[in-house]
């Protein structure tokens, strides 16, 4: 379980990483490594070369703007979490890190590097997916934004061209009114969930991300739906699949479950709060 | 009087070390020199011919020393490694050879051995080897054996390896007599040992002294070194194997050799250097041993109260491409089926198959999980047919108090009679009845079903034959600084030996516990030794540390009443220091005997000096008189007759969730019994860490094979090993101590209790919340909600 031989890099800024990524097209970006390492270790993967970003500065940032609050792309997971900036603006998010590994694993890998990843297992990328929310990258040709809608293309796989680095990512702010929740199932604490969903209302509006069942980060629309029906509603738009840990037809089941659960349980967050501003 | 420490729960000297990051083990080991670093090439095939091995572009890598392949074996090197426990019922056992030679058998099979500057270079060196197979159909899982429409190897007509059969009465005939019938269709699936250390090798040769150094992370010390010396052609003598820390064996460490432990010296003779070889997890997970895989099918026949007629159990038992360990495995199953109860007429029969995945050699409870989950699932059968209490049903069943020493009638896997030497389990069943509420559960099922929350409860008794011979040795040395230095051959994985040997040792010979150290594993203090495995430590090595301990005590005596001019039998030994009872003046401290002891004229220390005012030895006869020593030591053997039986019974309270399946431990109880106990902390954290691995077993642990032969979960992230998040957050531990008349302490072995009965009782107790028969294990929350899906269609 070692890795095979590859280039380091330890550039001091972006427009010198994006230069070191445009000379080498097999170069993977190493922030928090918590899942670049171990596909290393284990020779699942052999870039080429790693262009390790930790030493640019000013990428850790938590900031609140307009609308939401921008994370840096080196921002730990356990630094997103226990920021009460992100917790006000957009409570989803400290919800669903929550959920995310273990305490260790939170303490070194990167919120922004986990949207990247583009595993449709990850918690995070379906949360900036349910929000409606961006990343940011550069590249050879300037910055550009990225909406989540555009962000997913498959397995593992994002839209970031090889030369581009993300350098944050955008959370909408929660709207007055509007509610929120989070929950998984997962075999063992930590564990990547056998099926898990997020939910936000809005008024009328309905909308449940769910992780892991399907290639991508999935949302549905479940405006509209009697309460009876959501879980069966939402399936007709999932594909949940056979692994190892649970059949399809269970995960369908933890579907119809989770579904009732966080949609009840978003409506309820929304009028404790509602109440709470009165 | 000192007080004794027998019995007491001293706090372990081992933690020290370990918590704070001292232990050191075998990857600790010569780190600060220039050693070369293995790493093999595994067959990434199930199944396959080798029909061609080219290394040529691996010696072109820098860093590169050696690549070594079959053909770069001779000798007795090039012969199959070991079957180290045959058995005239294995009629075909196989081993592989340390390097794979024409055929691989399973995916992780050794095909070469490369030696490196690194690791790193090592995998790179691994990864340029290239090898041309031919595949050949792969042999998974015991169905496809027993079809046998494939063969794993082709002089292994049916991919049998064994056929055994025992029988007590007419099993048969009884069953066909008997008022009422049952049978029964049972499956475990493989789990296995899952160490923080996996195995792990280190040698030097001394090209000075001709002799082999070898640091290895065995359960068997004086296994390995003996393997070695023969595989090399040195003599015994040339080769020493110290075992340092060892993080965990569960059994997996107890096979050897393994082919590292046979590469690694020969490449360091070779190569003049020292190499090391680290296991990896992935390797531990597709090339160290598994354990469990089972199939099960029971006839039973029973009068109206629940009583044993006749049993009669066939299993077929996966024991993967290869036998090293002979049939151990299965042997321990078809006895220990038998657990507390006398069924009269038993028939068994397995039969032990070949497969085309990692072997299977024991895992801690080493067979007997699957015989408990058979016979205790039998019992709950038979209980819920007549619509009696489970507890009632086993009750009349048990061998009584008054019936010990009890013949099973059966060969143990040692080789003798199954013979019981005492136990209490009506006493034990009232404790677990009353320790997990037995009596009240039905009041509170209802109440949780008034809620619609599902809970069951399940209890399974367990009988667990430990403490194998053929023996162990100590030597307990009094050192003239009166520090006890004791050494005893077999190994330590963590049990806490120098805690609980220490203990026996002040108790024997009043000296202070703290001025005990014990060393364990290391040939060169203790030649003679068998291994830790089968929860023998305690009983085997205890009981050699107390009779050797005993010796020196005689020793101590002796030469103490000549110094002190007093009959030996009025001396007292407390705190290090002999005197005369009675008359504490007139004292000795045990250095000062020690010094006397050697007729040595060099005052060398204080304690030599202080020795001065003593006269011991009669001027006109020799200094060591015939028949002596000199030194303070004493050394003895112990070897039993036969086993000793432990016994105990667990009981588990569950929840299951009726929306997601999920399985919740609400209540988890323990009632053991394993004799006289020498320390009862050490005793409930060996049981806290079974059960852990029973919950691991029985409702997260698998070994997921695909039909192709890989393993699909070879990761922690995939085999779901729980944490102590998924563990019971308490353990309700109470003990009996129903002494062993086999041996001086009166104590039984009590490493495995912990996992025995787990399947069983998670079974018993899901079965119980759900009303749907649970006949195979383990388990999980989609397994479940599948047989829910099942059971109402």
């Amino acid at each position: 379980m070692k890795p095979a031989p590859f280039d380091y890099r330890r550039p001091g800024s972006i427009a010198e990483a994006v230069q070191i990524l445009a000379g080498e097209p097999n170069a993977k970006v190493l922030a928090g490594g918590q899942s670049l390492v171990p596909l290393l270790s284990m020779r699942l993967a052999a870039p080429a070369m790693l262009v390790d970003i930790n030493a640019i500065p000013g990428l850790d940032a938590i900031e609140v703007e307009d609308g939401g609050v921008r994370i840096g792309a080196l921002a730990r997971h356990a630094a997103v979490l226990a920021s009460p900036d992100v917790r006000r603006v957009q409570p989803l998010v400290p919800m669903a890190l929550a959920h995310v590994a273990h305490a260790t694993i939170r303490n070194r890998g990167t919120t922004v590097g986990s949207l990247i990843h583009a595993d449709a297992a990850a918690e995070m990328p379906v949360v900036l997916s349910l929000l409606g929310g961006s990343v940011d990258v550069d590249g050879p040709s300037g910055r550009r934004t990225i909406p989540a809608s555009e962000l997913y293309v498959g397995p593992l796989e994002s839209s970031l061209h090889h030369d581009e680095i993300a350098v944050s990512a955008f959370f909408p702010a929660l709207a007055p009114g509007a509610g929120v929740a989070f929950q998984e199932l997962a075999r063992r604490h930590g564990d990547y969930a056998l099926v898990g969903a997020a939910a936000l209302v809005e008024g009328e509006s309905v909308e449940v991300g769910y992780l892991s069942v399907s290639d991508v980060p999935t949302v549905v629309d479940l405006s509209g739906v009697d309460d009876a029906d959501l879980g069966e509603a939402a399936l007709a738009q999932l594909e949940p699949a056979d692994d190892i840990h649970a059949t399809a037809a269970y995960r369908a089941q933890l579907v119809r479950v989770l579904t009732g659960k966080v949609v009840r349980s978003a409506r309820e967050w929304a009028d404790q709060h509602a109440e709470g501003a009165r | 009087m000192t007080t004794k420490l027998m019995g007491q729960g001293v706090q372990r000297v081992e933690d020290q070390r370990f918590l704070r990051g001292l232990g050191r083990y075998v990857d600790d080991v010569a780190v600060e020199q220039q050693v070369l670093h293995a790493a093999v090439l595994r067959s990434p095939h199930a199944h396959a011919r080798i029909l061609d091995i080219d290394v040529a572009d691996v010696l072109d890598v820098e860093g590169v020393h050696a690549v070594y392949t079959y053909d770069d074996l001779t000798g007795p090197m090039a012969e199959p490694l070991p079957l180290l426990i045959p058995h005239p019922a294995l009629t075909h056992g196989r081993t592989q050879y340390a390097l794979a030679k024409d055929e691989v058998n399973y995916v992780g099979e050794a095909i070469a051995f490369v030696v490196a500057e690194d690791r790193y270079v090592a995998e790179d060196a691994v990864a340029r080897i290239r090898v041309d197979y031919e595949f050949l159909p792969p042999v998974v899982g015991i169905a496809a054996a027993r079809a046998a429409e494939r063969l794993v190897h082709d002089d292994v007509p049916g991919n049998v390896g064994a056929r055994l059969e025992q029988e007590v009465g007419d099993a048969k005939a009884a069953i066909a007599r008997a008022p009422h019938t049952l049978s029964l269709d049972l499956t475990v699936e493989r789990s296995a040992c899952m160490p923080m250390e996996g195995r792990g090798t280190v040698a030097r040769w001394d090209p000075d002294l001709h002799r082999l150094q070898v640091w290895t992370s065995t359960q068997s010390s004086t296994g390995v070194r003996a393997a070695v010396a023969v595989k090399m052609g040195l003599g015994l003598g040339q080769v020493d194997v110290v075992t340092p820390d060892v993080g965990g064996g569960f059994g997996v460490k107890i096979n050897h050799p393994w082919p590292e432990e046979l590469l690694v010296p020969m490449a360091a003779r070779a190569l003049g250097r020292t190499v090391k070889f680290t296991e990896d997890r992935r390797e531990h997970f597709i090339s160290s041993a598994h354990e469990r895989g089972q199939v099960h099918h029971i006839e039973v026949g029973f009068d109206d109260d629940g009583r044993l007629l006749g049993l009669d159990v066939e299993f077929w038992h996966d024991h993967g491409a290869f036998t090293p360990y002979g049939l151990i495995v299965p042997i321990i199953t078809s006895t220990q089926l038998l657990g507390p109860y006398k069924p009269q007429n038993y028939r068994v029969v397995f039969e032990s198959l070949y497969t085309n995945t990692v072997m299977v050699t024991p895992y801690r409870g080493a067979g007997r999980p699957q015989g408990c989950y058979a016979m205790e699932r039998t019992m709950d059968a038979i209980a819920a047919y007549l619509g009696k209490d489970r507890t009632e049903v086993r009750a009349v069943n048990f061998i009584q108090p008054d019936e010990f020493p009890y013949d099973q009638g059966l060969i143990f896997q040692d080789g003798r009679e199954l013979e019981y030497d005492s136990g209490d389990y009506p006493a034990s069943l009232e404790k677990i009845k009353a320790l997990v509420g037995w009596d009240e559960f039905p009041a509170f099922q209802a109440e949780m079903a008034a809620q619609g929350r599902r809970v069951g409860i399940g209890l399974a008794c367990y009988v667990e034959g430990t403490g194998v011979g053929p023996y162990e040795g100590a030597h307990v040395h009094i050192e003239t600084s009166g520090k006890v230095k004791v050494a005893t051959g077999l190994t330590t994985q963590g049990q806490g030996h120098a805690t609980v040997f220490a203990q026996l040792v002040a108790d024997e010979l009043g000296c202070p516990f703290e001025d005990v150290e014990v060393v364990t594993g290391d040939t060169r203090r203790m030649p003679y030794a068998v291994g830790t495995f089968a929860s023998r430590a305690a009983v085997m090595s205890g009981s050699a540390i107390h009779l050797a301990a005993k010796r020196a005590k005689e020793k101590v005596l002796k030469i103490a009443a000549e110094a002190l001019e007093a009959d030996e039998k009025d001396l007292q030994i407390v705190d290090g220091v002999v005197s005369v009872k009675g008359s504490p003046g007139t004292s000795i401290d045990l250095g000062t005997v020690s010094v006397l002891s050697n007729p040595l004229r060099y005052a060398f220390d204080e304690a030599s000096k202080a020795a001065t005012q003593f006269s011991v030895g009669d001027p006109g006869k020799p200094p060591v008189p015939e028949d002596e020593e000199p030194g303070l030591e004493g050394k003895d053997f112990y070897s039993p007759e036969r086993a000793t039986f432990a016994s105990g019974m667990h009981a588990v309270i569950v929840e299951t969730d009726p929306d997601t399946a999920e399985i919740t431990i609400l209540k988890y109880a323990v009632v053991h019994d394993c004799g006289k106990l020498i320390n009862p902390m050490i005793v409930e954290g060996q049981i806290h860490g079974g059960v852990a691995q029973g919950v691991g077993g029985a409702l997260y642990e698998r070994m997921a094979y695909d039909e192709s032969g890989q393993l699909l979960n070879a990761s922690f992230m995939d085999f779901l090993m729980p944490y102590v998040t998924e563990v019971p957050d308490g353990i309700d531990v109470d003990h009996l101590e129903t002494a062993s008349p086999l041996n001086p302490l009166g104590i039984k072995g009590a490493g495995e209790a912990g996992v025995i009965p787990s399947a069983a009782v998670f079974a018993a107790a899901i079965e119980d919340a759900e009303g749907i028969p649970i006949t195979a294990m383990p388990i999980s929350p989609s397994e479940l909600f599948t047989l829910r899906q099942e059971h109402s269609s």
